[in-house]
């Protein structure tokens, strides 16, 4: 049982990819509680049902910080229904997993993107 | 920059001179205390001295003092020892022990077993300094009431309790007082008989000794149930060999403290303050605890829109080593019971760092400490959806 954060963890805690907001972003996605320490907020740029561009915003612990940088690594360039299919397992396995008292806490980018694909896709059927 | 290490709170180097006067009892001085012969009187005779400089410290007569593994045996024995003397008050009205809100676990959990047992705890709550309220403990008083046991100075935020006014609260109602004295011994003057305290836990890590011993200061004339049966050590209260080099250690460090005491304590004071006004200089952070009845090495801060796990990481990246009180690096992901009990909400118990001085903290470090950590919470703010500025 490895309760250490992996090389690749502090890699994208320590050197976050895609932070920052869109301004005129297509879908954007929150989810999370600073009641319990994590919130994310992931917005997205579709073109052509492709995820052209992806930023995020994090407050949590490294775990939260890391899952939200590496999901925006994952999907920028996928198209959405694969996107669709991406789990916090998918996510935990990327970074060469995560001490498990993190698995469900704090790795939660997965289910932000889900929240920002859904809010594209309501917008786009208005 | 080399290492910064501002978690003296947790545990301290030891000082050479410990490690020095430890050294003959491993290889020539290696006897069993209880043995009659010469090994055994001479190591016996020198563990009398140390006893003699433990209680020095607390101005306690040495044959008050019982050596144990550290602070949270000294806790246990305290508080079950006297427990055990009083398990016929189970099952009446209580409380028949008062702690409060922000007691170690040593105490905590000690108390929140002796409650399935079926003795009435109460548990005083605290202002948002820490401190408890003696019209409080007043009121919380019973007839059944036997014991209090209070933190003489908080862990975690450093808050100092009035202890000599509680003191003469529980000796004019005839009941015990314990406290856990584990991070005021050293640093702050320590008197059980000014303070009428009956009972108090020591550690010797904390005041750079070695790990794995500490004692229970026990006022003359007060019973006490052992936790530990055996061949009778320490006046039958303590059974188990004595840990020779540890006492030795834990004696010395106690004779350093009392020398150092008022240096050591102006110089952590001056640097402390140094670095909470440095520090509250970055925009939303707060001081958790006193604002002066606090250890004069404890500085505790709460940063909003940042959390406490990511901040001692980024801290770490840069050598300086601290402690959170964030939920996120507790194995319980519970915000800390102490932060919570001032009336914190957990959001923002979840933004704290503490900051512990010591001997070795030099006013370099302070400077480093105070250019570093507010680039690392403006780096996480940037990344922050709370942070709306």
């Amino acid at each position: 049982m490895d309760e250490k954060y992996t090389e690749k963890v502090k890699d994208h805690f320590f050197n976050p990819r895609n932070v920052g907001e869109i301004s005129d972003a297509d879908g954007v996605g929150t989810v999370g509680n600073p009641t319990c320490g994590d919130v994310m907020t992931i917005y997205l740029k579709v073109k052509n049902e492709i995820i052209t561009d992806i930023k995020f915003k994090t407050y949590g612990c490294a775990a939260a910080i890391a899952t939200s940088s590496i999901t925006t690594e994952i999907v920028k360039g996928m198209n959405i229904q694969e996107a669709k299919k991406l789990t916090r397992d998918n996510v935990a396995e990327e970074l060469g997993g995560l001490p498990t008292l993190k698995l469900h806490c704090s790795n939660l980018a997965a289910d932000a993107l889900k929240e920002a694909i859904k809010d594209y896709e309501n917008k786009k059927k208005e | 920059m080399k290492k910064v290490y501002m978690d003296y709170g947790a545990t301290t180097p030891v000082d050479p001179e410990v490690i020095t006067a430890m050294n003959p009892y491993f290889f020539e001085i290696y006897g069993n205390p209880s043995s009659t012969h010469s090994y055994g009187v001479d190591a016996a005779d020198d563990i009398e001295q140390s006893r003699l400089k433990v209680a020095s410290l607390i101005n306690a007569k040495p044959e008050e003092i019982i050596f144990t593994s550290g602070g949270t045996e000294a806790d246990n024995l305290a508080i079950k020892g006297i427990a055990a003397l009083h398990e016929n008050k189970k099952n009446t009205k209580g409380p028949h022990i008062i702690t409060t809100e922000i007691e170690h676990a040593a105490v905590l959990e000690t108390c929140k077993y002796l409650e399935k047992t079926g003795f009435d705890i109460a548990y005083l709550p605290v202002d948002k300094y820490g401190l408890i309220k003696t019209e409080d403990l007043k009121n919380t008083i019973s007839k059944n009431t036997f014991l209090l046991s209070i933190i003489y100075a908080n862990n975690e935020i450093g808050t100092i309790q009035e202890i000599e006014e509680i003191g003469k609260i529980t000796e004019s109602n005839g009941i015990l007082f314990h406290t856990d004295a584990v991070q005021a011994v050293g640093k702050i003057p320590v008197d059980v008989n000014k303070s009428r305290i009956d009972l108090l836990s020591l550690s010797s890590h904390k005041i750079y000794g070695p790990k794995g011993v500490g004692g229970l200061f026990v006022k003359k004339g007060i019973k006490i149930k052992p936790l530990f049966h055996g061949g009778g050590h320490e006046q039958g209260k303590r059974s188990s060999t004595l840990n020779t080099p540890g006492i030795i250690g834990l004696g010395k460090a106690c004779e350093l403290g009392k020398k150092r005491l008022v240096t050591d304590s102006k110089k952590m004071i001056k640097q402390r303050d140094t670095l909470i006004k440095n520090i509250l200089g970055i925009e939303e952070s707060y001081l958790n605890g006193h604002p002066n009845k606090r250890l004069p090495n404890n500085a505790h801060f709460r940063f909003s829109a940042v959390e406490g796990e990511s901040l001692h990481m980024m801290l770490d990246n840069k050598q300086i080593a601290v402690a959170t009180g964030s939920a996120c690096s507790s194995k319980k992901l519970k915000p800390s019971h102490v932060l919570l009990a001032l009336g914190l909400t957990p959001e923002e118990s979840h933004g704290s760092l503490r900051f512990t001085l010591g001997r070795q903290t030099e006013d370099t470090e302070i400077s480093y400490v105070s250019k570093e950590l507010p680039k690392i919470v403006e780096h996480l703010r940037k990344m922050s959806p709370l942070w709306k500025k």
